[in-house]
């Protein structure tokens, strides 16, 4: 702030303090020819008249009290211009005050959960409620507050990962976020071809679909597809090419949706969460991404047909 | 002078009356139209591009700070929502400022970057879609209708000529050509992808 301007406000709110002190004793006093207190003020209305009565002691004292205190005020916070104040305090300095002292005593429990190995901070409950809060704020707005996705942005709370759900995985997707390429082969393989291809993949979840169609559409899919999903349409984490055999379809599933995937293409994006939430706050929020799906692999390696 | 001559004389009165009011605009108000901090843009704060401008357009066309604002303040709770507490210097070239004071949906001034654009359309779609307990519209339309390259440079043509926004001519003349055609959709989301990312995300 120039001085000018400085001055300005300092000048002005004075100023005003002082006029206010002015017109409360202007007020205040009787003046000559004035008629004294208790006596009518002379006005007549219909034979009804005004008392002329001074202003009631206690409330003058509260103007009095006010102009006191926001002197006082003036003087300890910053008001006048660029005068900060004696007491120092800006609304910045009150913030960082704020946010340090909490992350004071937030940050040792971070850290604490950060040296404890994913899955046992998973299955650790205290360490899960707040994970929870952090799911809640950062990444329910895509993966749902359950973790169950929606049409385009994957669900984590199945067994089914597109980069890998080894606990180290998961954190890695977090932390520096993932990017999925998967090219528009449309023009590749033109609409005869795209037809073809959806056909076999819908076989390789074990769906019907036509014979002739789905014999092409297995060479094709051998030259055009397998490098990445592979040849058996397991998929390949290493290059997020999700498998397309365990009936899990982050685009959705229809013969639709999967023709428009191979024909135009997804290029999913996870952001990198690293600059947001800083490795330890990541780390919790791999083991309660982990813990999501806990019950789904149970369940496999009990029973590794099951379903589920 | 006595209380009688100006209780019976009604323009004087008027005239003493607007004084003392505006001793508070004159001490708030008046110093925030010249100082620097307010007037002069951030390090790093550029005048929206023309696909952002546009967006920028619509989102005041469809009332969008009615329900969002875009001012995140110095506040704990609100920064470890939404990031960095929201600058002066950042707006100098939102005109009208979209700050707003009305949170039925989340705060804005930092939404960029934070979802992908995919998310984005989605949401304007439906926004139950992404976020079931949403209750914010969709917006369907923003699909469909198309931008006028004219009309998006004439604008821009009238933020530098009256507002002082720095376009240079070339930008104002290469924007028709840049944003003819692309859908509505395409310019929100760009808009709001752009929001407070000026400054270093730094939460």
């Amino acid at each position: 702030m120039s001085s000018f301007w400085s001055w300005y406000i300092t000048i002005l709110s004075l100023a005003n303090i002082l006029a206010c002190v002015w017109l409360i004793r202007w007020t205040e006093k009787k003046r000559p020819g004035e008629s004294a207190a208790h006596e009518t003020t002379g006005h007549s209305w219909d034979g009804l008249e005004e008392y002329n009565k001074p202003m009631p002691r206690w409330w003058l004292w509260l103007f009095y009290i006010s102009i006191v205190f926001g002197l006082i005020y003036l003087a300890l916070y910053p008001g006048l211009g660029s005068f900060k104040g004696l007491l120092g305090w800006s609304q910045y300095s009150a913030w960082a005050e704020e946010v340090e002292s909490v992350e004071e005593r937030v940050a040792p429990i971070f850290s604490r959960y950060a040296e404890m190995p994913i899955p046992e901070l998973a299955e650790h409950e205290e360490a899960m409620r707040t994970g929870r809060r952090l799911f809640g704020n950062n990444c329910a707005v895509c993966h749902g507050a359950d973790g169950g996705g929606r049409i385009g942005f994957p669900n984590i709370a199945n067994n089914s990962w597109q980069w890998g759900g080894e606990p180290e995985e998961i954190r890695q997707s977090i932390l520096e976020g993932r990017r999925g390429n998967m090219p528009a082969l449309g023009g590749a393989l033109g609409d005869d071809g795209v037809e073809e291809v959806a056909a076999y993949v819908m076989t390789l979840e074990g769906r019907d679909a036509p014979e002739d169609l789905v014999s092409q559409g297995q060479e094709r899919f051998e030259t055009q597809c397998a490098a990445c999903h592979g040849p058996d349409g397991t998929g390949r984490q290493q290059l997020g090419a999700p498998d397309l055999t365990d009936g899990y379809w982050t685009y959705g599933g229809t013969l639709e949706a999967i023709k428009t995937s191979i024909r135009e293409g997804r290029q999913g994006e996870m952001p990198a969460q690293e600059e947001l939430l800083g490795e330890d706050r990541v780390h919790l929020l791999a083991a309660y991404v982990y813990s999501l799906s806990a019950h789904e692999r149970d369940n496999e390696e009990e029973e590794p047909d099951s379903d589920e | 002078m006595n209380h009688s001559v100006i209780e019976k004389n009604i323009g004087l009165m008027a005239v003493l009356i607007a004084l003392v009011i505006s001793v508070a605009g004159l001490v708030q108000i008046v110093p925030l139209l010249f100082l620097s901090e307010t007037t002069e843009p951030m390090e790093g704060v550029e005048p929206y591009p023309p696909l952002e401008f546009a967006g920028r357009d619509i989102y005041v066309r469809e009332g969008c700070y009615n329900c969002h604002s875009q001012m995140i303040r110095p506040l704990r709770a609100e920064t470890e929502r939404y990031g960095h507490y929201s600058l002066a210097g950042e707006s100098v070239y939102d005109r009208p400022f979209q700050w707003g004071s009305k949170r039925t949906g989340p705060d804005l001034a930092r939404v960029g970057g934070r979802y992908t654009d995919l998310w984005h359309e989605i949401h304007m779609l439906n926004p139950r879609d992404v976020v079931p307990e949403s209750n914010m519209p969709a917006y369907p339309w923003l699909a469909e209708r198309t931008l006028d390259g004219d009309s998006v440079a004439s604008r821009m043509r009238a933020q530098q000529r009256w507002l002082n926004v720095p376009y240079s001519d070339e930008q104002i003349e290469e924007a028709a050509d840049e944003v003819d055609g692309k859908t509505e959709m395409e310019a929100i989301i760009a808009y709001l992808q752009f929001l407070g990312t000026a400054i270093e995300p730094d939460r």
